[in-house]
């Protein structure tokens, strides 16, 4: 454990400019709940610290059927959780914010700070990476925006360069007729990180009709989260059945190599993800075509699953 | 290098002159000698820390102290009123949701957290809100029969309040 420096941005550009005065010595935290724990355990060690949790005008979550879901990267997981609009147009979003370690840790923990970590099973990624978000990110020459897909380079890796800063997540609306659904699979059902987690998405085009867009988003199978391409590719299009969701899950399943670590074997995270892909597939496609559940509803399927 | 800072804990405007890698839990034991709250894994797995910061419940061991700076806390210490027991402190004593203790200031906190959410005091959203919370002794079984006993007499409180 090595002794650092404690430094306090208020605004975005105090925050860049201390971040380009202490170079690569310097770590950003808000929430600090990881970083605490790993400065404890001796993983980092940085000399300066900088804490932009203060930093004015990030905290603000809203949304507008215009515009979509704004997140400013200092939004908790608590607030995500429980802000009406999240429930309601992004519930896989919801999902994933609520089944995140437990309340204690949902309300210091960022969403800026669960996507910069870049953690391959970082709970809210695979639900941004369904409803194609896109990241703002700003630095001293000026802002630029990267889509979610392109950010994650490695395990703990971003494109993010050092003086930058992520500032907002921008979630787009959904289209009509959209369904959605997180699930995690974890030994215990709080303060416990993702074996495998799995969001689906599914639109039709109207109700009863064919699958207009399907995405799904894996998490803790690879160096980063990852979009299962092909088992989305193979229900576009089609009139979905049972068979092809199951179709498509096997598709999945085949498709990622995990690894063998402490959560879980490679074999062992393929079927998670079999079974994940299909379970949130059909709550997604359900959905899709005759209503979300409420966020209580869902709730109490995921609580009865874990408890 | 140590600085001060003021934390509004219990109602009460305390300092203390502390390092920078100091957590919240170790500032309330060690410095302002409140050890009501437990250290258990110190890595925010158990839930023994729990207090509330500015009314929510945290792992104070994931706070840094002086992010706390300027915050109102409350902690086991600040729950009762005098000798009177809280609801929930009154419901966890005569339902035995408690065995060793150790775990029981984190839960009460988390409880009372809970409570004042506004969320449907469900027994699902009761076991999801009790989720970060770890016991050893009791199996939990006790642990929500008081707390749903605590919601009942939170809201024949209130409701007579109301009347």
């Amino acid at each position: 454990m090595k002794r650092f420096e404690y430094l306090e941005a208020r605004t975005v550009r105090q925050a860049i400019s201390m971040l380009q005065r202490h170079g690569e010595n310097s770590l950003t935290v808000a929430g600090s709940t990881d970083f605490l724990v790993r400065w404890r355990a001796g993983v980092w060690n940085p000399d300066y610290v900088i804490n932009i949790q203060r930093v004015a005008g990030l905290s603000r979550i809203t949304y507008s059927a215009r515009n979509g879901l704004r997140i400013g990267a200092l939004v908790t997981i608590r607030a995500i959780e429980q802000h009406a609009a999240v429930r309601r147009h992004y519930p896989a979003l919801a999902a994933a914010a609520a089944s995140f370690a437990g309340v204690q840790v949902r309300n210091l923990a960022t969403v800026g700070g669960n996507i910069c970590n870049a953690s391959p099973s970082g709970d809210t990624i695979p639900a941004l990476l369904v409803f194609g978000s896109e990241c703002k990110i700003v630095g001293a020459d000026g802002e630029r925006v990267v889509a979610l897909d392109k950010f994650f380079t490695g395990p703990g890796q971003t494109v993010l360069e050092h003086g930058e800063l992520l500032t907002e997540i921008r979630v787009p609306v959904p289209a009509r007729n959209t369904g959605s659904h997180y699930i995690k699979h974890s030994p215990r059902g709080a303060m416990d990180i993702a074996t495998v987690g799995v969001a689906s998405l599914v639109s039709l085009d109207g109700r009863g009709g064919p699958c207009s867009e399907a995405r799904i988003a894996l998490g803790a199978v690879a160096p980063t989260p990852i979009r299962a391409y092909s088992a989305e590719d193979s229900l576009r299009g089609q009139a979905l059945t049972q068979d092809l969701l199951i179709a498509a899950a096997n598709i999945a399943r085949n498709g990622v190599r995990p690894i063998d670590d402490i959560r879980g074997s490679a074999e062992h995270r393929k079927e998670i993800v079999g079974v994940l892909t299909r379970r949130t597939l059909e709550q997604a496609f359900n959905a899709a075509a005759s209503g979300p559940l409420t966020f209580n509803e869902q709730r109490r399927l995921t609580v009865q699953a874990a408890f | 290098m140590k600085k001060q800072l003021q934390i509004t804990v219990n109602g009460e405007l305390r300092q203390a002159l502390v390092e920078p890698y100091y957590s919240l839990l170790d500032t309330l034991r060690d410095e302002m000698q409140l050890t009501g709250t437990k250290k258990g894994c110190d890595e925010g797995d158990c839930g023994a820390c729990t207090v509330l910061l500015n009314g929510k419940p945290v792992c104070s061991c994931l706070v840094l102290a002086h992010a706390a700076h300027d915050a109102e806390v409350t902690t086991i210490e600040g729950v009762a009123n005098g000798l009177e027991l809280h609801p929930v402190q009154k419901a966890f004593v005569e339902h035995g949701g408690l065995q060793c203790g150790y775990c029981t200031p984190g839960i009460i906190l988390s409880t009372v957290g809970f409570l004042e959410s506004g969320e449907e005091p469900s027994e699902e959203n009761i076991k999801h809100a009790l989720g970060g919370n770890l016991c050893r002794c009791t199996g939990y079984t006790k642990v929500i029969e008081s707390v749903l006993v605590a919601v009942k007499a939170t809201n024949t409180a209130s409701q007579a309040a109301r009347e």
